[in-house]
């Protein structure tokens, strides 16, 4: 009996969704508790909210929403809002990122000069920007796109001067020995290069523009998630703070899993283990 | 343009280069010293010295990648200004663009040379056809053997039809059975096409087998021939069985005894650079 439970390959997905169901138990017991509920909510109404949000049919009062649970329909405004916001700083500060690297890995005398700035904004916690950027930018989507721009930016940036540093001297001394001119260089050799470097920070980098597009509707906005979420919070609805958090989650992995597949397509050039030697 | 046959393809004269180190600019290194190398038009000229004598200096030297510190380098007579575009350089290490395949890999000094890509990819596919990897251009070179990565690495340098050919150690990676097929395949091709060769190496056996002549170099510092050997071995040679001939075992010992002292000296000094 045991030796078929113990955990091992073939039923890690049954453990790992065990796992979950375990916690969901445990949060709904614990929560019959009125007052612990009203800190921790219940998982229950948290998937009555989500339920709410995406679906637009609801149905009668019945044993698990004795209130009947309404079908609006109506979160897709605010999540295609914080979506457009984190895709358009993704690709802003991906590109941004990608050019600024790319150039001063190239003139090492601009680098020279901006070193010490790159590394005092580079230090800056980046997060008190959003005041001035509502400032400037007003409460639309802009705010916080630049917001989530400064956030994504630096990640790239870093990366993509590094990966043109340490571009093999041997390759390099290679393609100039067949004739490449410094343009040439530069498409086929730092840019090929850089970019492995950009993919590996990708990951990293989706997660940041998420963050950085929530947290500028938290401080100031008219729609987006973050806003419903400061909404709740003004009301002390925990269940619908719950609500949020699981929609930016199941969202923010699903944009993960998106630059992964785009990954595996690019880079099919890159060794894997147990693939190296095909033949 | 054609050339006459008795020109010099590569010449180095009274070459000299010294490196500074970067933390300390008091320091100096002179690797190569008062060198002077001559190599004809279609001629295979080896250079053989212990390990670390500025072998691969020389040749970058010659390829135009390393400025001398002094002295002049010629190709065909003309002095040489920057990248010596007039000829291809097969690398020691892996060279190839990983995120390139084989095929693509070949296609490259083409394209920088602005061929279609029509025609360069043709082109391309009948040299690695040439060096046995016809079926293999899709492949990127993670997914080919250390033997394979350097057949396309050959393919792409000859892919430019270049008039000197610069090998430095090229088949030092490879073991022994795979070497000696791709020095055999190296000799076809150089004779197909009478190239002027420039090959580099630490191992006398490949240097006697493969060459019109071989070029001893001193220990470091301030490398510089001590010895030159014509190699008089009827063509073509196979580079197994040349080796068993009688004349082949006498220029290896007079070969030997000059390079013997060179070597020994050479490894003191790494065991003093070490300590």
């Amino acid at each position: 009996m045991w030796r078929r439970l113990k955990p091992s390959e073939r039923n890690l997905r049954a453990w790992q969704i065990g796992l979950l169901v375990f916690i969901l138990i445990g949060w709904h017991l614990v929560s019959r508790d009125q007052k612990i509920a009203f800190f921790l909510g219940e998982p229950i109404k948290v998937a009555g909210r989500v339920w709410s949000w995406f679906m637009p049919f609801g149905f009668g009062p019945s044993g698990l929403f004795p209130d009947g649970l309404s079908g609006n329909a109506d979160i897709y405004l605010h999540l295609g809002t914080t979506l457009l916001e984190t895709v358009l700083a993704f690709g802003i500060g991906t590109a941004l990122g990608l050019a600024c690297g790319l150039w001063l890995a190239l003139a090492p005398t601009a680098s020279a000069i901006l070193d010490p700035y790159i590394k005092a904004a580079n230090s800056m916690p980046r997060v008190i920007l959003a005041p001035i950027f509502s400032l400037w930018l007003g409460l639309g989507i802009w705010s916080k796109v630049a917001l989530a721009v400064t956030l994504v930016f630096f990640i790239v940036f870093f990366n993509v001067y590094q990966g043109v540093k340490e571009v093999s001297p041997v390759v390099l001394a290679n393609a100039r020995m067949l004739g490449a001119n410094q343009r040439q260089l530069l498409r086929t050799v730092y840019l090929p290069s850089a970019t492995s470097w950009v993919f590996s920070s990708l990951h990293t980098s989706v997660g940041l523009a998420f963050v950085g597009a929530v947290v500028g509707e938290y401080l100031g906005s008219a729609r987006g998630v973050g806003y419903l979420i400061l909404q709740a919070e003004g009301t002390f609805d925990v269940n619908t703070v719950f609500a949020g958090i699981v929609v930016l989650t199941a969202f923010a992995l699903v944009l993960d899993g998106i630059v992964g597949r785009v990954e595996k397509k690019l880079m099919k050039w890159q060794p894997r283990t147990g693939e190296t030697e095909k033949l | 343009m054609p050339e006459p046959d008795n020109t010099c393809a590569l010449e180095l004269i009274d070459i000299s280069c010294t490196f500074r180190s970067r933390d300390d600019a008091g320091q100096r290194y002179t690797a190569v010293a008062n060198t002077t190398l001559r190599i004809q038009a279609g001629e295979f000229v080896s250079v053989v010295g212990p390990t670390g004598c500025g072998k691969s200096t020389l040749l970058n030297i010659g390829a135009g990648l390393l400025e001398a510190s002094s002295g002049e380098v010629k190709v065909f007579g003309t002095p040489l200004a920057g990248i010596n575009t007039r000829a291809g350089y097969m690398f020691q290490t892996e060279a190839l663009m990983p995120w390139r395949s084989a095929i693509a890999n070949v296609m490259m000094g083409l394209q920088y040379r602005g061929v279609p890509d029509d025609e360069a990819r043709r082109q391309a596919q009948a040299w690695l056809e040439r060096v046995g990897l016809g079926e293999f251009g899709d492949r990127y070179p993670h997914q080919l053997s250390g033997g394979m990565r350097k057949r396309t690495a050959l393919a792409q340098v000859l892919a430019l039809d270049p008039d000197i050919i610069l090998m430095d150690e090229p088949f030092s990676a490879l073991d022994i059975q795979t070497r000696q097929l791709m020095e055999n395949e190296v000799l076809d091709l150089w004779a197909a096409k009478k190239k002027a060769v420039l090959f580099i190496t630490h191992d006398l056996d490949e240097a006697i087998a493969m060459s019109d002549r071989v070029v001893v170099l001193s220990a470091g510092p301030g490398t510089h021939p001590i010895g030159e050997f014509t190699i008089d071995l009827p063509r073509p040679r196979d580079v197994a069985e040349v080796r068993s001939q009688p004349r082949f075992v006498e220029l290896h010992k007079q070969i030997w005894d000059v390079l013997r002292d060179e070597v020994l000296k050479g490894y003191a000094q790494q065991l003093k650079k070490a300590a």
